[in-house]
Formats: structure tokens, sequence, C-alpha cells
């Protein structure tokens, strides 16, 4: 696996507080037993409704539908995003439409651990820099957002704010151990004694 | 200086500290679904590895299985597909399954209590945001996502980061016609819907002591709700009573010694939290939910709020959530009119939910138009609902009497709404297409409220239906 320190391309403002994973990827996209294929139906239901009302002249296409915003790597959200279901779909299909970093005010705690596993970093600022951020982006689509886990910061259009992110979080994307698998077979005696000294496990 | 019982378990499962500083946690039992495991067991294969624990690990089917025809192959080629990759990855690996055909199948959350599989002082993980359930029984038990599935079926570990605990005491005692349901809504339109994170909640206070373990799994199952990705309750007698005599209980001697495992791993009298709240059990009313999330709820005899009622930074959200509802800021809740009724899901489809829905509906008929849909949560619980003949009652009144699974709550399965129809449902998310249609609007309330509402054709106070005090069931 390889270190994330720095995710740094054009970026697609999401805004709204508490947009669950079922909004992300509708549950009749679980339907399957790979994940080949989910970035087709992010946002599906909430595209199609924005969409609409674009088409009829009642404001502008879903972020997602935007040509605008094709290409981003970054995604720009409010608070509590990615809430609700634990649901991998949501940050795999975030990940394979091309997203490699999430800026938000906060995350759900699942959400934030599934991207993890991604090599995804969700980084936290605050309301007003996250509104800052997507105000900038929607100006000018083609502004360039910087994150940096290095000097922890997102720079955009020449503002630059503090970000935060768990110290074992920022450990695991700068050192590459972002997927735990390894790390976790690394000490099976240690596993094997812990079990060993469980009541339930021995039956008590 | 005590400890709490989040702090007894993380250390006994403590394996070692991970370079990044997270801890590597033993998990004492992992729940497998086929909905977020196929993934998993693929990535096992591409990489050569066992399944270290099947010992450890139990497998159901829940999402997609379709409650009206269950006969193989299940119509629905997608579901079958699904369903015969867990089965071919359980026989791959050793691992035990409740199928169809075993009598134990149903909601993940409601068959490992049953089943006595969740047990106090364990670690669980599960592929699925409501394993918070398991919570219930002084167990911490985290929902997770594919890759961690992976992790655990690879190492029967999880790499965690210590959670801080917040104790909910609710006081008092509930009024008539309160549920556990109406409990939890009112914690998440307290604390709001991301209040928890970074928490685990320890539910205390009288009334949660006074709780049937089913209620506990009621308010355990919702913490997610709330944001807190575990939520649990001291184990005391009402714990090992409901564990005695279950499937995978220890029995004999082995019970005792577990009962005496189990009380130890209680929080301490003298344990430190690292927040507190407390709530008056008497001030809590029927709730139901009126937006598009959990946290938006009201009492049922109060007015929808308006944008101008609640703090700056909840209007958007708050206006969003009116105009997809297509409900009038400072109307009554009561008398919205429902278009379907759904009584199931992890939440509230036990057998003690059927029996308080089944007592409003006795001698009544559902509304004309309204569509009701009673979808036990396991088997085990169809079976022993059925010999009480609460099926027929049901029946009687209207409603559809289904096979186990997770049904409308999800709506993974042909169970779904259409359009834009209302529905009054005992799941747990009221999230904007949850239940199957883009359109469709959840009214998030108990199951005695969601029966009352389908009788009544509309939103309605569960406390004017409910039968005159009878039995001590009876609050």
């Amino acid at each position: 696996m390889s270190a994330v320190d720095r995710v740094s391309g054009r970026a697609l403002p999401m805004r709204g507080d508490s947009i669950d994973t079922d909004r992300i990827m509708p549950a009749r996209f679980l339907r399957a037993i790979t994940f080949t294929g989910l970035e087709a139906h992010l946002f599906e239901d909430d595209r199609r409704e924005a969409d609409a009302r674009a088409n009829a002249g009642n404001g502008k296409p879903h972020p997602f539908s935007d040509p605008a915003y094709a290409g981003a790597t970054v995604l720009l959200v409010n608070a509590n995003f990615g809430c609700g279901s634990s649901r991998e779909h949501a940050p795999q299909a975030l990940h394979r439409w091309g997203i490699r970093a999430v800026v938000g005010e906060s995350f759900s705690e699942i959400f934030f651990s599934n991207s993890v596993a991604l090599g995804v970093p969700c980084v936290a600022v605050s309301r007003d820099a996250a509104g800052a951020l997507m105000t900038l982006v929607e100006k000018d689509p083609a502004t360039i957002v910087d994150v940096s886990l290095s000097d922890m910061r997102v720079s955009a259009g020449g503002t630059s704010h503090p970000i935060a992110l768990p110290a074992s979080a920022r450990a695991s994307f700068l050192t590459g151990h972002w997927d735990a698998t390894g790390l976790l077979l690394r000490e099976p005696e240690a596993i094997a004694r812990v079990a060993g000294a469980l009541p339930y496990v021995t039956g008590f | 200086m005590g400890e709490t019982l989040l702090e007894k378990v993380w250390r006994a499962h403590t394996v070692r500290t991970l370079p990044n500083g997270q801890t590597q946690l033993f998990i004492g039992l992992h729940l497998v679904h086929e909905v977020t495991s196929p993934q998993a067991f693929d990535m096992l294969r591409a990489r050569g590895w066992r399944v270290s624990r099947p010992d450890r690990t139990f497998a159901t089917v829940d999402h997609i299985v379709p409650t009206k025809d269950q006969r193989r192959p299940f119509l629905d080629v997608m579901a079958e597909d699904m369903m015969s990759a867990l089965e071919r990855n359980c026989r791959d690996y050793g691992i035990p399954m409740a199928d169809l055909s075993s009598g134990r199948q149903g909601i993940v959350h409601v068959i490992g209590p049953e089943l006595g599989l969740t047990q106090p002082g364990m670690t669980i993980a599960c592929g699925d945001s409501h394993t918070s359930t398991h919570g219930a029984f002084g167990a911490i038990a985290f929902g997770i996502g594919t890759s961690q599935v992976r992790d655990v079926l690879a190492s029967q570990t999880l790499a965690m980061s210590p959670l801080k605990v917040r104790r909910i005491s609710v006081e008092g005692t509930l009024g008539r016609g309160v549920y556990a349901k109406d409990v939890i809504l009112e914690i998440i339109r307290r604390l709001g819907v991301q209040g928890g994170v970074g928490y685990a909640y320890e539910y205390a206070g009288p009334v949660v002591e006074r709780m049937t373990q089913d209620e506990r799994m009621t308010i355990c199952n919702m913490s997610i709700e709330g944001g807190a990705r575990a939520g649990y309750v001291n184990p005391d007698e009402t714990t090992f009573r409901y564990l005695e005599g279950r499937p995978f209980s220890p029995r004999g001697d082995a019970f005792e010694r577990a009962v005496q495992w189990w009380a130890s791993m209680a929080s301490d009298r003298n344990a430190t939290y690292d927040d507190e709240v407390t709530l008056d059990g008497a001030t809590i009313r029927p709730t139901v939910t009126f937006g598009i999330n959990p946290g938006q709820s009201v009492a049922v005899d109060e007015r929808i709020p308006s944008p101008t009622d609640v703090p700056p930074q909840e209007r958007t959200s708050l206006a969003e959530a009116l105009e997809f509802m297509g409900l009038a800021p400072g109307a009554p809740i009561a008398g919205t009119p429902v278009d379907v009724a759904f009584i199931g899901s992890c939440t509230n489809a036990r057998l003690s939910d059927l029996r308080e829905a089944a007592r409003i509906v006795t001698g009544r008929h559902v509304a004309p138009r309204v569509r009701g849909l009673v979808v036990p949560g396991s088997q085990a619980v169809s079976h022993a609902a059925e010999r009480e003949g609460l099926d027929r009652l049901f029946r009687d009144a209207g409603f559809e009497w289904r096979g186990a699974g997770c049904s409308m709550c999800l709506a993974m399965n042909t169970d779904r709404l259409e359009g834009r129809e209302i529905c009054a449902s005992s799941s747990n998310r009221n999230f904007k297409g949850r239940q199957g249609s883009p359109t469709g609007r959840t009214l998030l309330m108990s199951p005695a409220m969601v029966a009352a509402a389908a009788i009544a054709g509309e939103v309605v106070d569960v406390r004017t239906m409910i039968p005159a005090p009878e039995s001590p069931a009876v609050r």
C-alpha cells in the first residue's frame, strides 16, 4: 500500500447536513455480490430530482451530474456526512467515481473508518471553512483544492484552513498502513492469548 | 477508581496497541449476513486467507429475503444470487448458518439474542449499523463496513479507536402508552443525530432498569441514529434470566459461573463518565418523526416546528425536511394521513412488540386504503406469535402477516412504498427514499402507534386507543 500524504485536484461541493448513506447509495443498488459499477448510481435518486428541476429551469443540476465537476477528486461536505447505514457501498462508489479525499465539518464514524480502509482521508474543517471552500469552487469549478496531511492544511484559491484528523488515521495514511488486515494478522499468538483468557471463549 | 463496562470489555479484549495508536481488539462474536459479506469473502479468497474463527462466526439471511413466497429458488434472481453466495461462503469456510429451513432464521439482531449467541461482556461486530442492538446485553457491539468484515473474518480482530462513554439516565416512570421507542426517539431528539459521535451510550436509570431485554434492545438499536457507534445497558438479573436455557447459552454449573463473570463486567458504582445526561421518563410522550432524519420528531400532541422555531444552523435541514415530507410548519402531527403501516425491523419486531400492537388492533380494522404489513423479526418470533394466535388477530384486522426479514425497513426485497406514499413505521430510519420509493415518506413511531395509525388511517395518539389496564404489562 502506498502512503497518502496529499490529495490535490478539482473539488465537488455537496451541500447539506446529515447526508446519509441511503442517499449516497440507495439500498436497491446493494443487491449485488460485488462493488463493480456502483459509481454509476451515486446519489441516483437525489440526482434525478435535482436534474429534473434544473431541466425545468429551476436551480442547478446535482453536483454529481454537473459536467463542471467531472473529474473532481476532493469532495466538500457539511456536517455528519455519511450517517446511517454502515454500507461500504457508499464510500466504495465515491472512490470508484474518483474521490480521493473528503473535506467537511464532521463525519459519521462508520463512514470515516470505511473510507480509511479505502485510503480516502475524511478531514474536518470549521463550518465557515467548509462554506468558504464550497463558495470558491461553485464560483470557479477549476479551482484546485489541496489537502495536505503532512501540513494538516487545506488550501485553495489563495486561502488556507487548518484540518483535523485523528492522529491514528493520520499515521495510517502517512505510513501507508490504511488497510489494517496485514497488521492485524501479524501477531497470531497474541490474539490466541487474549481469546484463551476470555471465559466465554473457553466455555466458562 | 471504578471502571465502566466499556473499559472492562475493552481491556479484556485488547490484543495490542497498533503502530498508529489504535487498539487491536478481539471480537468475540462476528455476525454475518448476505449484503455486506460477499465482497469480504472475495477479498479473503483473493489474498488466500482463511476464516480465522468460524466457531465465533454465525450467519443468517435477512435483508433480501422475500417475506411472501420464500420457496427456493427465489423469484427475484438477484436475491437468489446473494442467498447462494452466502450459502457457498458458509459451506466453504465452515461457518454455521441459520437458513430459511432452520427455524432459526431472522433479522441478525433479533436472532443473535434469541439464540443466546449474544452475551454480556462480549465484543460483537457485524456489517450492519444496527449491531448496537446487542449492547442491550452488556456487550460492546459495533457496526462495521465490508473491509472491516474482511478484517474480522481473517483475524477475528478489529483496529479500533477508544470510545468515550456518555451515561444517559432515564429517571422516574413512563406513562401509559409510552414505549422504549419513544424513549430513544426523545433521546435522539434532545442530543441530536450526531450528538453521539465518539461516544458509546450507557443507558441507565430506573426506567431502563425496569425494562425487559426486548425494550432495552429497541433503545440500544437506535444508538447509531444518535451518532453513537455503540450503546449498552449494564447486565443484570433481567439479562441473566433472559439468557437461561437459550440454545447457545452456557448450561448448568457453567451458567452459574457465566452469571458471575457477566455481573462482574457491569460498570462499577464509582465509575466515571465522560458525560452524563438525565431525562425524566414521566415527560416522555408517544413520539413521531416528521422529517428526514430520526432526530426530527415531535410528541404526538405537539405541532410540527417552523424553521423560525429552531436554531439558525438547523433551518436549512428543517426546510428541506418539510418540503420533502409535504408537511406544513405549525400543523399538528396528529391527523397526518397514512397510506401504509409497517410493523417490523430489528428495532421493533420481537414478540413483545407484536403483542403490544395486537392489543391495539384487536376487534378493530385497518382503515380503508391503508396497507398494513406485519413482518416478524425472526422465524422464532413468528412461530411464537402464531402459537398465541397473533397472526389471526392481525389478519382479522386486515393486516398482511409475512415471513421474517428486514422487509420494508430498507426495501431490498419487493416490500416497498410506491410513489409518495406515507408510511407509519416501527423501523429506525426516515431517510429520503429509505423505504424503497425515492419520494416515499416515513413516520417513525412505536409499534403500538403504528397499529393505531393503521386503524385510524392517520397519526393518532395511541393513548386514546389502549384498552383499560388489565395486567402488569399495561403501563
